[in-house]
């Protein structure tokens, strides 16, 4: 009887199932989740959404397009060192600038950011050296890990096992009741994992502060949307999971910003996850090991070229007095100039001391670790590798 | 009749092809594995032969789709898993080790798993840690469970169709770097019965023994030492479980000398445990301990260069085998 007493304050887990309510013949027509509205501020010609459009500096402005466009420089230069065999393989970006640059605008040093192999806009925007990220991409065993004053995790080539972590990343905010905020991106692809469900799942009961960002390019290598998911969008997998959730056009850098800066604030404001599905396009390769020419159909490529984001937020500004073709060329030239730069530094560089790979595996090296670095060594030194 | 040569990859997809055709219980699914012809284009033309509800395009999923197909297996079906990799065989742990690997046990007997779990095992290929996986020391330790390594064209056939016709689940681990050698494959109807260690080079002075792909730089190594007067005898265990010891030990009684080249970490390893039983059976015929041959005990690195000197190459392999034959 105790025991049932000290129970008395607890609550059930059926407590609020049989309501009052409870209708006398059962509805058995399966509710239908339609579709879910898409937030667009900029159309594909760079109309602006006056009723819409965020009063945003022109700093910011410019700041923003100067971002995209030095995303893409990178991308571009990238895939001419990866085919020249300086890069392993490469995961390039083109014509998803907007979606991956809107998800970090809103966010501060304090915060993190829990990238896949497709962030590096984002990564550059975060804080990350041109030259630290060609070395991550060449490598070099000190490019992988995130610069040092940057709050981004690693990311992981098994695919969506990177989303519960920046979860915990953000219970461990709560917990330590701090206002910050934590942004993971994962694709279409990613969507289909169990741990992907589980980590929307934990952040809604725990009201993390975590915005998931669902980068729905389109193809998850060879396999298109149609056959990852039988429901209309992946912001629904929010509606199941009690998270609020947004579906915006990912190559509009307005929309993305708005929406993100609003997840954000929610975030903070401890009203929990949000869950933003960015409706953009992989317009090149998977990776550098891909060819989609042999399984996608050119036309569809087309139709997204003309909603190409960097072309349309360039016509807002011009249209705004921000750019002109001159301010444009020289925005191109310069960011062209910053990664040109940073190869050149990147060559520049002494090369790694290849026994790092023994660091860093524990605090402090044991013994037998010790002894198989110095066998590594040795047989690289009578192999006559430099050191 | 001349010999009829082809690649490795496609060694695996006519075994795949012939027990489908021979079986209609046999499904491949996986990722990329139909419209794609498979990321290293192993099923290659399987879709159109056998079209989608026998090539099968998963969502990337592996705890989703290995578990589905374990319950397809319990029901009669014989499904083909493809992992892209092994490495990505992580995430669905649980239903590969908990499930597939004990079903039968824990029905009683009443309903096992007749599966084959198959997709490129080990590093090499520059993708980075999280993706060079050797998986065979990590899962070998299971019971329950049948693991396969092929090392050639012919094998990768004869194993292939063995593990499909098994009626337990059977762990196949395929080399991305030997997909693309090729070997003689016969067309007729062909298996390689598993626990049948293979003696790939007669040799007198040391007993190498290796799975797979470490097996490519123990002939490097055997060619190196034959220059020094160290003749080496090859053994190519082909299957981890079981693991046919017998031919092991038989050689090292004649060599008195062992060396085991693993491709995992040496901790707790397919190279620890076959060091164990052959002091245990060798125990007065050996003239040193035997010698292992690991990966170096970090994960892979990605730069290549690194890559190669980590994992067991051919100048460990002759380090090792001078050291066991006193010839340092």
């Amino acid at each position: 009887m105790a025991a049932q007493n000290q129970n008395d304050k607890k609550t059930t887990s059926s407590e609020e199932v049989f309501s009052k309510n409870t209708p006398s013949s059962m509805n058995t027509s399966p509710i239908d989740l339609g579709q879910i509205e898409v937030l667009q501020i900029l159309n594909e010609h760079g109309e602006v959404d006056k009723g819409l459009e965020p009063d945003l500096s022109n700093e910011v402005l410019l700041d923003t397009y100067r971002a995209m466009v030095l995303g893409r420089a990178f991308d571009s230069r990238m895939m001419t060192m990866q085919r020249q065999g300086r890069m392993g393989t490469f995961a390039p970006n083109f014509g998803q600038e907007a979606c991956i640059i809107g998800q970090v605008t809103s966010l501060t040093k304090n915060d993190w950011f829990a990238p896949s192999y497709r962030s590096f806009g984002a990564q550059i925007m975060r804080g990350w050296p041109l030259e630290h990220l060609m070395r991550l991409w060449a490598g070099f065993h000190d490019g992988f890990p995130p610069p040092k004053n940057v709050n981004d995790l690693p990311f992981s080539i098994v695919i969506g096992s990177h989303v519960l972590p920046a979860v915990g990343i953000g219970m461990g905010m709560n917990y330590k009741k701090k206002k910050d905020c934590v942004v993971v991106n994962y694709g279409d692809g990613a969507s289909s994992q169990g741990a992907v469900s589980e980590a929307l799942n934990f952040a809604a009961v725990y009201k993390a502060p975590v915005v998931f960002i669902c980068e729905n390019n389109g193809w998850a290598i060879s396999t298109p949307t149609k056959k990852q998911r039988a429901n209309q969008t992946f912001a629904a997998h929010g509606i199941a999971h009690g998270i609020p959730c947004i579906r915006v056009d990912g190559n509009d850098i307005l929309a993305m910003m708005c929406a993100t800066k609003e997840a954000t604030d929610r975030a903070r404001n401890g009203d929990g996850p949000t869950l933003i599905e960015a409706i953009t396009y992989r317009m090149s390769l998977h990776t550098t090991a891909d060819d989609p020419t042999v399984y996608r159909d050119e036309d569809e490529v087309k139709v997204w070229e003309a909603r190409c984001p960097i072309k349309r937020f360039e016509t807002f500004l011009t249209n705004k007095g921000l750019l002109d073709d001159d301010a444009i060329k020289e925005t191109l030239e310069s960011c062209e100039e910053e990664v040109i730069a940073a190869r050149d530094k990147f060559y520049a560089m002494d090369p790694a001391d290849p026994t790092e790979i023994f660091d860093h595996l524990y605090e402090s090296v044991p013994k037998e670790l010790q002894a198989q670095r110095e066998e590594y060594l040795r047989r690289l030194r009578e192999k006559g590798i430099d050191l | 009749m001349s010999e009829r040569i082809i690649e490795f990859r496609d060694a695996l997809c006519e075994a795949m092809s012939e027990e489908m055709r021979d079986d209609q219980k046999v499904f491949l699914l996986g990722e990329e594995v139909a419209q794609y012809n498979g990321a290293y284009k192993i099923s290659k033309g399987m879709l159109d032969e056998f079209g989608p509800r026998r090539v099968i395009d998963t969502p990337i999923s592996e705890s989703g789709f290995s578990g589905m197909a374990i319950g397809a297996a319990m029901r009669g079906l014989r499904p083909i898993v493809e992992f892209m990799s092994w490495s990505f065989s992580l995430v669905a742990a649980d239903p590969i080790l908990n499930n597939a690997a004990k079903m039968l046990y824990m029905s009683g007997g009443q309903f096992g798993c007749p599966i084959v779990f198959r997709g490129n095992d080990g590093a090499g290929g520059q993708l980075g840690s999280t993706h060079s996986w050797c998986v065979e020391s990590l899962y070998a330790n299971v019971p329950g469970l049948k693991m396969a390594i092929p090392y050639d064209a012919y094998d990768a056939k004869g194993m292939l169709k063995t593990a499909i016709r098994d009626d337990n689940p059977v762990f196949f681990l395929e080399s991305e770097r030997l997909l693309s050698t090729t070997g003689h494959v016969p067309q007729e109807d062909y298996t390689v019965p598993f626990g049948q260690a293979f003696v790939r080079r007669q040799g007198t002075d040391c007993t190498l023994i290796s799975f797979g792909r470490p097996l490519h730089f123990c002939f490097e190594a055997a060619e190196e030492l034959a220059k020094e007067g160290i003749d080496c005898e090859i053994i190519d265990g082909r299957t981890i479980r079981p693991l046919d010891i017998d031919t092991m030990v038989k050689s090292v009684k004649k060599t008195n000398a062992c060396v085991v080249v693993d491709q995992s970490w040496s901790f707790a390893s397919i190279g620890s445990e076959v060091a164990s039983q052959i002091h245990r059976y060798c125990f007065d015929d050996l003239d040193n301990f035997v010698h292992r041959v690991h990966s170096d005990d970090v994960p892979t690195p990605y730069a290549s260069n690194l890559e190669q000197a980590y994992l067991p190459n051919t100048r460990k392999i002759c380090e090792a085998v001078r050291s066991a034959t006193y010839n340092t």
